[in-house]
């Protein structure tokens, strides 16, 4: 087989990536956020986690065992599918749907955390509200998220924060969860080379 | 995606599971206490419906407003149908109305595919003359998995008129798609020769109900559609119901798992007692509920993406 000669001038540019959290680094974030939340819920009682698919969920999971562990209190957790909520569906080939699940307890006049693995435009947290109000009525609701990077397009804001990722737009913020993906990350896709 | 729902072969066991799979996550809507999904805001849906029908045309309404999109209902008793206007002209008034998807009932087989011509929107087949009524068979083969836990390997038993119905036809085709065995039961004379054959490779066929019984997971009783009854089929209807109508002592035959559909309406005393239609082994009241959800799936798969 005979391949053209490589070009030896201008090798092809790769997209930088670089580690933002490492496997330890994200499991000392979940553990400041579970006690950030039971500091700012007095001990969380009557705290429901709902995760937003995908990544949402094993971070809300991993929260509430870190809350049990911490202080021996169970928070029921579930799934807030918002893929009908989405205001963006015309602009893509149908979505599956996937499963809400609810705590057998409900969500009516509890305090809600959502829960998401990055925090960008603002809109899928927007679905997940409106998500919410069709299920039930929270006495409050609250976002945790394990990043976020910026560039909102709607007045939402996190409650808790795992860390702040200064980003451009160009950039892209991956999140890989060992339940989903088989290793905890969070790369920073496509900056410039340093 | 598929853009229309015609038939029950256009679709693969992947988009039919997806649709099932849909379905289930709908049907959680039915238990909420705001039973409207946003997904289809601004869309259109017509029903347009040329033969009467009552649960099929509500369920395809509740499907349609439960996702949010506006419903218009056509029938032809009283409009313009009724001073003569063809099918085309009908449909290039709706394709100038701008729905975006048209739900047809309509006596001509095939009625269902000449207008997927014609219109832009999606076109779903909710019954065309004795030929097919996709997502009847959908609505079926839901409430089967989610009675007994599986469609691959199930063994179902088609009783009654199979000629004229497009129920059958409809069934047949997805339940083979989906790994089910089906087995067409009924009087010589309402099935047609090679109609297995024709349909899916792997159907048989028997003319003996007695004989099926015991071997069979699912039993789906046809209605005798008198309306279509212009031949001597059978001698009388006392006879049809003492050889093929699903009575007590029959159900009896099935094993203890085994359920009881009928895709409605029925005549009770004719293909199924009172007795039977009642009993706890009867999913005919799931299967109107389950319609529901199924369509609901059914329209958002079509409509909620952009698909083009």
């Amino acid at each position: 087989m005979a391949y053209p000669p490589a070009a030896q001038s201008s090798p092809p540019r790769q997209p930088s990536v670089k580690v933002i959290l490492a496997a330890a680094d994200v499991s000392r974030v979940v553990d400041r956020i579970a006690h950030q939340i039971l500091e700012k819920t007095q001990g969380a009682a009557d705290t429901v986690l709902l995760g937003i698919p995908t990544r949402g969920v094993p971070l809300a999971k991993r929260l509430a065992a870190r809350i049990s562990t911490f202080e021996d209190v169970t928070v029921p957790v579930g799934v807030l599918d918002i893929t009908l909520y989405r205001d963006d569906l015309r602009r893509h080939a149908t979505r599956a749907v996937g499963p809400t699940d609810l705590p057998s307890g409900g969500i009516d006049g509890k305090r809600v955390i959502l829960v998401d693995d990055v925090l960008f435009s603002g809109r899928t947290v927007r679905a997940a509200l409106d998500a919410l109000s069709d299920v039930g009525r929270p006495a409050s609701v609250q976002l945790a998220v394990l990043v976020d990077r910026g560039h909102r397009q709607l007045p939402i804001r996190a409650d808790y924060v795992g860390k702040n990722i200064p980003t451009a737009l160009a950039e892209s913020v991956k999140v890989t969860l060992a339940e989903t993906d088989g290793a905890d990350e969070v790369k920073l896709y496509g900056g410039t080379p340093s | 995606m598929i853009r229309h729902l015609l038939s029950g072969a256009d679709l693969d066991a992947a988009t039919a599971t997806q649709i099932l799979d849909t379905a289930a996550e709908m049907a959680t809507v039915a238990g909420r206490e705001v039973k409207k999904l946003p997904a289809l805001r601004g869309r259109t849906v017509v029903n347009l419906f040329y033969e009467d029908s009552t649960r099929t045309r509500i369920s395809f309404e509740a499907a349609a407003k439960r996702l949010s999109a506006d419903v218009i209902n056509f029938s032809a008793k009283g409009s313009s149908v009724a001073k003569g206007e063809s099918l085309k002209d009908t449909a290039l008034t709706l394709q100038a109305m701008g729905a975006d998807a048209v739900v047809v009932r309509h006596p001509a087989s095939g009625a269902p595919h000449r207008l997927a011509n014609w219109v832009d929107g999606s076109v779903v087949n909710a019954g065309d003359g004795t030929h097919e009524h996709p997502t009847q068979a959908l609505l079926d083969a839901y409430t089967m998995r989610s009675r007994l836990g599986r469609l691959a390997g199930l063994h179902v038993a088609i009783v009654g008129d199979v000629l004229h119905s497009r129920v059958a036809r409809s069934n047949v085709l997805l339940l083979s798609t989906l790994g089910a065995k089906v087995t067409l039961v009924g009087p010589p004379t309402l099935i047609p020769v090679d109609i297995a054959a024709a349909l899916a490779p792997g159907t048989d066929v028997c003319y003996d109900l007695d004989a099926v019984l015991p071997g069979v997971d699912v039993v789906m009783m046809l209605r005798v559609q008198r309306e279509r009854m212009n031949d001597s089929y059978f001698p009388s209807a006392r006879e049809y119901a003492r050889r093929y109508g699903l009575d007590a002592p029959r159900m009896r035959r099935l094993p203890e798992h085994a359920i009881v559909m009928h895709p409605g309406p029925m005549n009770r005393g004719m293909e199924i007692t009172p007795e039977v239609a009642d009993s706890p082994r009867s999913t005919i009241v799931e299967q109107v509920a389950n319609g529901v959800s199924v369509r609901m799936a059914v329209l958002y798969l079509l409509l909620g993406g952009n698909n083009r």
